[in-house]
């Protein structure tokens, strides 16, 4: 009886002291952050910890617009299109206390350029960053750069002082055998502080009481519970049964379940991922395939009858569960170049296809093997194996080999692949970042995704120069140029969008972001 | 013994390089770890320093003898996705996986003897032909399916059990424990069940053939005929024969099922080694993988050679005939 009296005593005590809006989000989703080091990883789920703890000068919000974060405006410098002008916020503080300034920026910036960097590829075009006073810093680049904020939407910022004091400067060089401070501790100036972590097992986080924001988001949730379940069946029983709130990602034949379930919730949204197929165009024979001495893959006719044999509707309906949208480009529909009437160009008509086949002196098919993951897109094993199916109509026999990951995408990579499958997300928002990648041809520095084979000089060019192309139109009507060719030569096979799918209560009220990344300072709870 | 123990733990070790070898060997398989520690802004010039760095562009017998060289030292790296040491890392692990397999091993023993006795001395009864029965179930069924079924029922539909995790630990310096706190001990019920099952089963179908061949000898029907008590023929005389093989099977089932505790760990999302394994396959993490497959080959190696000791204890005909110089 007495230790029941202490226990309601202790309980009450606690509840006073966390108040009334006390609310805990327990968050699931398959996979947990890799490192607390904000420069060691590009990768969605170790970049979506990161965003409640650390923030960027500028974030995108769960539209996928950009919001002003650590920086409140920025804009090309007058007189000098090399520049950026970045004003920085005032009277913001780490969670340690200290204050947030240009220096830090400085640091960050020059941090996350160096080496071990993961982050280094997407600040290649800085030369220098400066601080001109405490509240601002100039970004000084090789050329003019238009589209640099978006580089920096998952750039985080870290103090300065609290780095070098704990020797965490540079970057954890896994390789060197080294573990840093910043590793497994945070100090950021965001929403949340850490409490306590422990990876792929629960890490807890609590609402950050001197947090600029506390205004400026609605902050409803007081404290995280983050708890990766990498079993879908698991995940999904866990919303079920109310032991967490939210999961991030319910797989599509969960969704009637979850959706139907009173007090539970699904939302959908398009995600920033294309799926499509490449093909190895470039080289003068291939040897996954059944012809001797040719390329089939090297004609556009063939490219364009393989697009033609796949249906993308049935793929979505069967395959996918309405859960995808077919695409005719690769470009996610938030992306600037993408237009309506491309991305909706894909149709299906086998008879057209046969006789394009025909054409190029294919009429009785040929056989190739399709290289395909099993585990990184939403079923993406079961697409291709539909795809088999469909283009085995035009008489292309297909040999699926579906394999994890960890194998197919160093098949890409070392161009030993002649037809595979390759999901896309652009975290800049800008066509220019696919082109360097999937377009560009493969060389130092950019093409190291373009498994085609494919190059074309005059569009290397076009691509180069839109890097320093400051009038936004004369870029975009290059932008446009570039696809066009892209479209023309059929570089790839467009397969669809994939559409993201967020569990949650009936308490927790957002919206999907596109890059899967919830920001919980952004959460609503009823 | 003391030739015997040597000889033993000199085969053992052979063992354990033998199976870091075919681990190094297949590593290659698995596949390649630079593009899960690379994102997808990586160049070339970062692929091949990162490649280099780790030494992975050498030929595996050079990357095993070096994992060897560090391993005797005490160092296992780091791990290519967390970047921690791997020994911190397994031990952090380590417990979870050792209570699971502990309430799930005593479980299968001591609800295996149980029932193997209940079904062998009533084998002709309605209830033993029913476990029998079911126990083919235990039997058959994936570990999966099990577990998923485990938590369709008690977590989703009754709301009795959690499904995933393995609530509050608390932390005795270096080693957390489920079994101090109300939704530790909650939270190991279902994949204890899980885990369990299977082995439940074996050992009670060991128990219950074992038991109805020492009950048909001659020694049984002589001590019945003596008039000794049902119950001491039971428990005293025929189960302490049918245990040698009951010691062999538990002991290696008992490596197996820390090691096949991967499935079990990643429904359920337990926090042990296996579920750690299972992580680092997916993303190559070569330093885990090595550091897992060492420590549990070690674990069986050490497992075998204990019980092949036992047998001396338990068996005096095993000292006999190794002292007249008989071979197996």
């Amino acid at each position: 009886m007495k230790t029941k009296t202490v226990l309601a005593a202790v309980l009450l005590a606690t509840t006073a002291m966390t108040g009334a809006s006390a609310e805990t989000l327990r968050w699931a989703r398959a996979g947990d952050s890799l490192t607390l080091d904000p420069h060691a990883q590009n990768e969605g789920p170790t970049h979506t910890l990161a965003h409640q703890i650390y923030e960027p000068l500028i974030i995108r919000d769960h539209s996928g617009a950009f919001q002003a974060a650590l920086a409140t405006d920025w804009a090309p410098k007058e007189g000098d299109p090399n520049v950026w002008v970045f004003n920085l916020r005032q009277g913001v503080t780490y969670h340690d206390g200290s204050d947030f300034n240009s220096e830090d920026v400085v640091f960050s910036i020059t941090r996350a350029k160096s080496e071990n960097s993961a982050m280094k590829e997407l600040l290649t075009s800085i030369t220098e960053v400066r601080a001109v006073d405490d509240h601002t810093v100039e970004f000084v680049t090789d050329g003019p750069n238009p589209i640099l904020p978006a580089n920096l939407t998952n750039l985080f910022m870290m103090d300065k002082t609290w780095t070098e004091a704990n020797n965490a400067s540079a970057v954890q060089d896994i390789a060197g055998g080294e573990t840093t401070f910043a590793s497994t501790n945070t100090n950021g100036t965001g929403a949340f502080t850490m409490v306590s972590r422990e990876p792929d097992v629960k890490t807890v986080l609590t609402a950050n009481e001197a947090y600029w924001g506390k205004d400026e988001f609605p902050l409803d949730v007081t404290e995280i519970v983050y708890t990766p379940i990498q079993n879908a069946a698991t995940r999904v029983a866990a919303l079920l049964s109310g032991e967490v709130d939210f999961i991030q990602d319910v797989p599509v034949q969960d969704l009637g379940r979850v959706g139907d379930t009173a007090g539970l919730v699904v939302k959908t949204a398009p995600q920033n991922r294309v799926i499509f197929f490449g093909m190895n165009m470039g080289d003068e024979d291939i040897g996954n395939d059944n012809v001797e001495g040719k390329n089939p893959l090297a004609d556009v006719r063939v490219r364009q009858a393989m697009s033609k044999a796949i249906n993308r509707d049935a793929i979505k309906k069967v395959v996918m569960r309405e859960q995808s949208q077919p695409a005719g480009m690769i470009a996610p529909p938030f992306v600037n170049g993408w237009n309506e009437a491309m991305d909706a160009s894909s149709s299906t008509d086998v008879e057209a296809a046969k006789a394009l086949m025909a054409d190029a002196g294919y009429a009785d098919g040929f056989s190739i093997q399709l290289d395909c993951p099993n585990d990184r897109y939403v079923n993406d094993e079961a697409i291709c194996q539909a795809a088999v199916g469909m283009l085995a109509q035009i008489g292309v026999t297909v040999n699926l080999d579906a394999k994890p990951k960890a194998q197919h995408f160093p098949l890409i990579q070392n161009d030993e692949t002649d037809f595979y499958m390759l999901g896309w997300g652009v975290p800049t928002y800008d066509s220019e970042y696919i082109f360097n990648f999937l377009v560009h041809t493969r060389g130092e520095e950019r093409g190291s995704w373009n498994g085609t084979g494919y190059s074309n000089t005059d569009l290397d060019a076009k691509i180069v120069s839109l890097s320093s192309e400051t009038d936004l139109e004369a870029r975009n009507a290059t932008i446009n140029e570039i696809w066009q060719v892209v479209q023309d030569e059929q570089l790839y096979i467009p397969i669809h969008h994939q559409v993201l799918n967020w569990g949650m209560t009936e308490k927790v009220v957002t919206e999907v972001s596109p890059e899967d990344d919830p920001k919980i300072k952004f959460f609503e709870m009823n | 013994m003391l030739a015997y123990i040597i000889r033993r733990v000199a085969q053992s070790v052979l063992v354990l390089l033998v199976v870091g070898l075919v681990a190094f060997a297949m590593f290659r398989f698995v596949g390649d770890p630079i593009d899960n520690m690379l994102g997808q802004e990586r160049t070339m010039e970062d692929i091949e320093r990162l490649r280099e760095n780790l030494g992975l562009d050498q030929p595996f017998i050079v990357q095993y003898y070096k994992f060897l060289g560090n391993a005797v030292q005490g160092n296992f790296g780091l791990s290519y996705r967390q970047g921690r040491p791997v020994a911190d890392i397994l031990m952090e692990r380590l417990p979870a996986t050792l209570e699971l397999a502990f309430v799930s091993g005593l479980l299968a023993l001591l609800g295996g003897i149980a029932l193997g006795i209940f079904t062998a001395i009533r084998r002709r009864g309605v209830s033993a032909n029913m476990i029998m029965t079911v126990s083919l179930i235990g039997v058959s069924l994936p570990t999966f399916l099990i577990g998923i079924l485990l938590i369709y029922v008690f977590s989703v539909e009754l709301g009795w059990l959690p499904s995933f995790g393995r609530g509050q630990v608390v932390d005795l310096g270096g080693w957390t424990t489920g079994f101090l706190t109300k939704s530790g001990i909650q939270a190991l019920v279902l994949p204890a069940i899980t885990l369990g099952l299977y082995q439940m089963t074996l050992i009670m179908r060991l128990v219950r053939t074992e038991m109805l061949e020492v009950l048909r000898m001659d020694y049984i029907r002589f001590a019945r005929a003596r008039g000794i008590k049902e119950r001491a023929i039971n428990f005293r005389h025929a189960l302490k024969n049918t245990l040698v093989p009951v010691i062999t099977i538990t002991g290696l089932q008992l490596g197996s099922i820390i090691a096949f505790a991967i499935i079990t760990e990643t429904v359920f999302q337990w926090p042990g080694v296996g579920l750690l394994f299972i992580n680092a396959v997916q993303f190559v993490d070569i330093p885990v993988m090595a550091a897992y497959l060492m420590m549990i080959s070690v674990m069986f190696v050490g497992i075998n050679l204990i019980v092949d000791m036992l047998y001396f204890a338990i068996d005096p005909r095993l000292r006999v005939d190794r002292g007249s110089g008989g071979g197996h």
